[in-house]
């Protein structure tokens, strides 16, 4: 797959499109179709078609396996930690009212930061797993 | 279509096909959500079903065989039970509320209070991610915690092989 010109043409015009369409599920999430999963999917889709023409190897330069891992407790962490804030703030677990002054405002800063949390655990499992999956065969057995 | 794809997928040997055609189950049934309004549930499923699984699948498909095996007798007891439950299953459907009716128990609970006080409350337009984010919001902790929980486990299965081959020597060692 390596030596054939028109995928990798067509993945390197294609992969910033996938990268972007995921960042605006991720941010546009609260105002259309979309959150924190679908664009975790998508960011990983995106390293996977990299690594479907370009090769495993390079796909492990750009995204270090090292990095995925760290990723996966990172979303849970982040997840958790704006949990606790609201407990920190004197309210329950998971209310985000109080993140902000404005109760509103919380809300919608609470989402944005579990959705990111959401976003990033997911990216880093579905990496993960292709990781793993793709880099058994490569073994000499 | 589905179902023709469906019978086609269960019928067919060959895997690479088969892969292929639940690619196309997967776009298929992304159509039949968006059709039903349900855009970011068909988002994921085009995502994930025809998308990641699709290149799973295929992953798989280069450590093993392409070729399904033949099996050596007909299973009539498995068919048998898929029938009896899939009936079950649809007898089930009679005595659910007519689609989309306003009045049926679901809309009844706390669906309305959400539709209603859900953009006052949290500013976000898109309900379904107000639900999933906010009022659902420990629900969605557990299950990025189940998908943390998923790829642990399989970093712990698949990366074991691999550390095997360094650690046996010494493993040895220490048994002896």
């Amino acid at each position: 797959m390596r030596a054939q010109i028109v995928p990798r043409v067509v993945t390197k015009l294609f992969i910033p499109f996938v990268l972007m369409f995921a960042l605006y599920v991720q941010f546009h999430g609260d105002y259309g179709p979309g959150g924190g999963f679908q664009a975790g999917v998508t960011l990983a889709a995106a390293i996977i078609l990299y690594a479907l023409i370009f090769g495993l190897p390079n796909a492990r330069r750009v995204m270090p396996p090292w990095l995925v891992e760290a990723m996966i407790a990172l979303g849970v962490l982040i997840f958790g930690a704006v949990g606790v804030a609201g407990m920190l703030r004197g309210e329950e677990f998971l209310d985000y009212s109080v993140l902000s002054a404005d109760a509103v405002a919380g809300q919608h800063l609470g989402i944005l930061l579990v959705e990111a949390g959401v976003c990033v655990t997911v990216a880093g499992v579905m990496l993960m797993i292709f990781y793993l999956f793709a880099g058994r065969g490569r073994r000499p057995s | 279509m589905m179902a023709i794809t469906a019978v086609t997928i269960a019928r067919l040997r060959n895997l690479f096909a088969v892969v292929v055609l639940s690619t196309l189950y997967s776009f298929l049934m992304a159509t039949v959500l968006v059709v039903l309004d349900a855009v970011d549930v068909a988002l994921t499923e085009a995502a994930v079903g025809a998308g990641i699984s699709t290149v799973l699948l295929l992953g798989t498909l280069y450590l093993t065989r392409s070729e399904e095996a033949v099996p050596v007798h007909r299973a009539w007891l498995p068919f048998g039970v898929a029938l009896v439950v899939g009936g079950l299953l649809a007898f089930g459907t009679l005595g659910l509320p007519e689609f989309g009716r306003p009045d049926s128990d679901i809309h009844q609970h706390v669906a309305p209070r959400y539709l209603e006080q859900g953009k006052a409350e949290t500013g976000v337009p898109n309900i379904v991610t107000a639900v999933l984010a906010s009022y659902r919001g420990f629900d969605t902790l557990g299950e990025t915690t189940v998908i943390f929980t998923a790829g642990v486990g399989i970093i712990l299965l698949l990366r074991r092989s691999r550390s095997d081959e360094s650690d046996r020597p010494t493993d040895r060692r220490d048994g002896s």
